[in-house]
């Protein structure tokens, strides 16, 4: 027992050496992986609509500061939060409430001097609130006599959906389950623009909603009074890293033009725009930057036509993938080989690359945010997502070289042995040939999954078939989500007909 | 050209051969028969080093084999291997000429040596660019012979190399074999179940059984003068050509 937990520990501790290595590799692989002096400033958004219309109109007013600029969407607060304080993004939008209960889980008297001592600014508040919520459907909560939040209290029976980060943050569901002491158990997670859909179905019978969500009139929903103020209230404002200031002060000064200058009904009209009419939310934050502000060239689109889209989301994608496989190919392949010749590393190899698969996917790209910061410097976009993709294709190379190479029989191994070749030789001129048909199909495997992994990539702002899938999920735009989906299939499809061939003519040499 | 001295092998806590102690002389044909499992093959393996004696000496021409000369051993020697050992990836001639490229021989040296070898073994040459599994028994049994034969080593070492094949190929392989032994005149091995066989190449019959030498000489010899009961036994279950005294 004691010696088999020391073989693992030494093992563990070859393993990890050996992963920092691997993602080194992988870094020096991955585009864009070093941070050029005069970049670009990175407007950073959550994945929900009025995040990105905020976004847009911050990389807009940027650019009339004179600067290079552009949006990337990131999942959720911890990973903007990380992204900004890291310097992966610039600025972004977020709420009050959110700053003090999440971030500083605290209420300082003074939440800008807080916020600088990390190294953030504030701005003033935007304008409008968007204060979390409790909503129903009218019907249904005229049928049981609600009206406010404790009202609930005598329904335990109701169906509550949230999305998963009000379902964890201490401002969401567990803070106003205990301060109204709830007793509803029935809960599930699910994105925000799916709960409203369920919630309209009747599926669930409440969800959690921001004040300005354009569906809040567009469904007729009821807004639960928070009769014994639990919310605290939600002033858009914008967060930005003080060297902002000091390297681009014009465009900060161009960002806070924007401070309350947006009303509620104006956030709302915006939100309902891009949700109900399917409009670009570039353009309708151009549109309102030109009519407030007088900025810009009114409302052009930064997406241009769908072929243009289709070829920027493929590019981006197979940035992703290809780098990813080729650095998998490039370290995997030596691991089996090694595993297949020293059976004790081998079961620790097997084993790991093993557990890297169990790892949600999610979880894993999120994970690397951190590791590609410290790594390279860049904690969003496509390093960590070639990392996670990285990692994600080892296990089907490694156990198919490993398999490929401990399969072939032992008489072939000692014919070529006995022919008098070195080891490297009987290797390269023998026994790889043998594997190949078996090591190609783990690449195959590797890549099809990968093509499919690379989809959440857009959760990072890695972009690819992953973003317009996850715009088109939050906007509930089934064509984008197309857009998306409908490219990555084929591509699934054209990898699996390249390796058909490459298998063909693999076997037609024997 | 070969010698062991005392030499055994241990598998899995039971001697599989030994302790042996034989000599194979220079330009002779020695055969080594016996019952299935009695060390025939392990006792080639020793020879070239493939594996390692737990006990005794391995001599390759005057000397010890060791794990650092072992690969000059067998760049002097052919072996063709019980089953074989054709890589199925490569042509005949892939296969023929795979040590030959490694050595970084040239184009027109190769492909003279692989004529000549064709040749010798009455190879066809429309076979040469076909995959194994492509070529009838005989034919890869001639592709194994070609492949030891490549480098013009010093000895020969050959595994069972016509077993299961029909009576009439293996005839004419029988003296289209020894044709070649006699032409090259190479110390040569052989390993095979049949007496007849044994009596038709050998200059020297070793009959083992359980790893251990049970009687050497001419065929004749295991025939007319059994060192052994089992040698009697071993020979009358032999259905093969009845062998006559002082021959050959
Ligand atoms: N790698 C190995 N591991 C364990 N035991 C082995 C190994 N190789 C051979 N043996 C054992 O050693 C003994 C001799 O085997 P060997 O292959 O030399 O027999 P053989 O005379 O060539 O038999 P056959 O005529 O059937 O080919 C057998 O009992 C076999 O089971
Ligand atoms: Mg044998």
């Amino acid at each position: 027992m004691s010696h088999e937990t020391n073989t693992r520990n030494n093992g563990w501790r070859v393993c990890s050496s050996a992963f920092v290595a691997l993602l080194a590799i992988v870094a020096i692989l991955s585009p864009g992986c070093s941070r050029p002096a005069n970049r670009p400033v990175v407007v950073g958004a959550k994945k929900f609509t009025e995040s990105v219309i905020l976004a847009e109109m911050g990389a807009r007013l940027a650019r009339e500061g004179g600067v290079e600029s552009r949006r990337d969407d990131l999942g959720g607060t911890p990973a903007l939060w990380l992204a900004l304080t890291q310097g992966d993004i610039d600025v972004y939008p977020e709420y009050t409430g959110t700053i003090t209960r999440q971030m500083l889980k605290a209420d300082p008297p003074d939440l800008s001097e807080a916020l600088a001592a990390r190294g953030i600014r504030i701005g003033k508040p935007l304008g409008f609130r968007n204060n979390y919520a409790l909503g129903m459907r009218k019907d249904t909560a005229a049928n049981k006599g609600i009206t406010k939040i404790s009202d609930l209290r005598g329904h335990p029976e109701l169906r509550l959906g949230f999305i998963h980060e009000f379902l964890d943050r201490p401002d969401g569901w567990p803070g106003v389950k205990r301060h109204y002491d709830l007793p509803q158990a029935n809960v599930q997670g699910m994105n925000h623009t799916l709960a409203y859909r369920a919630l309209v179905e009747k599926a669930i019978d409440l969800t959690e909603v921001y004040t300005t969500d354009g569906e809040i009139a567009q469904y007729d929903l009821l807004v639960l009074a928070d009769d014994r103020n639990f919310f605290p209230a939600y002033e858009a404002v914008w967060l930005y890293r003080a060297d902002l200031g000091d390297r681009h002060p014009k465009v900060v000064e161009q960002l806070r033009r924007l401070e309350g200058r947006i009303s509620e009904p104006d956030m709302q009209r915006m939100n309902a725009t891009v949700q109900e009419e399917k409009r670009d939310e570039g353009l309708v934050a151009g549109e309102f930057l030109g009519r407030v502000l007088n900025v810009g060239d009114g409302g052009q689109s930064s997406d241009g036509s769908l072929a243009g889209r289709l070829l920027t989301t493929t590019v981006e994608h197979l940035w992703l993938v290809v780098p990813s496989l080729l650095a998998a190919l490039l370290v995997a392949v030596p691991l089996g080989i090694l595993a297949a010749r020293h059976p004790a590393i081998g079961r620790i190899v097997l084993a790991v690359t093993g557990v890297i698969q169990t790892i949600p996917s999610l979880a894993l790209l999120l994970f690397m945010i951190p590791v590609m910061m410290w790594l390279v410097g860049k904690g969003t976009g496509a390093p960590p997502a070639v990392a996670a993709l990285f990692l994600y294709s080892l296990l089907p190379i490694v156990r198919n070289t490993y398999a490929g190479l401990t399969g072939i029989p032992a008489p072939l191994k000692e014919s070529a042995e006995a022919l008098g070749l070195p080891a490297w030789a009987i290797l390269w001129r023998v026994e790889l040939p043998l594997a190949a048909r078996t090591i190609l199909a783990g690449a195959r495997t590797a890549a099809v999954i990968n093509v499919g992994t690379a989809t959440l990539g857009g959760f990072i702002g890695a972009g690819g078939y992953g973003r317009p899938i996850l715009r088109g999920i939050d906007k509930f735009d089934i064509p984008l989500m197309l857009e998306g989906a409908i490219p990555a299939a084929l591509l699934a499809l054209a990898v699996e007909g390249l390796f058909e061939l490459a298998e063909r003519a693999i076997s037609r040499r024997g | 050209m070969f010698a062991l001295n005392d030499v055994t092998k241990i598998y899995a806590g039971q001697p599989a051969l030994g302790p042996v102690s034989l000599t194979f002389p220079v330009g002779r044909t020695t055969v080594l028969i016996g019952p299935s499992g009695c060390g025939k093959s392990t006792l080639l393996r020793l020879l070239v080093g493939l594996v390692k004696p737990d006990d005794g000496a391995v001599i390759f021409d005057g000397t010890p084999v060791s794990p650092s000369n072992a690969r000059a051993v067998r760049l002097r020697t052919g072996y063709v291997i019980q089953d074989g050992g054709l890589f199925p990836h490569l042509t005949a001639r892939g296969n023929v000429t795979l040590m030959a490229r490694h050595l970084g021989w040239d184009h027109g040296r190769i492909n003279a040596r692989l004529a000549e070898l064709a040749e010798l073994t009455r190879f066809p040459l429309d076979g040469l660019d076909r995959f194994p599994q492509q070529l009838s028994g005989g034919q890869r049994q001639r592709v194994g012979l070609m492949r030891a034969l490549m480098l013009n080593p010093d000895a020969l070492l050959l595994d069972e190399p016509l077993g299961a094949l029909d009576p009439l190929v293996r005839a004419d392989l029988q003296t289209e074999l020894r044709d070649v032994f006699r032409a090259v005149g190479k110390t040569v091995v052989l390993v095979t179940h049949d007496l007849g066989e044994a009596a038709y190449f050998a200059d020297l019959v070793v009959l083992l059984r359980d790893g251990r030498i049970l009687q050497q000489g001419s065929a004749s010899d295991l025939w007319h003068r059994p060192a052994d009961p089992f040698v009697t036994r071993f020979v009358q279950a032999q259905r093969g050509p009845e062998v006559r005294d002082n021959e050959p």
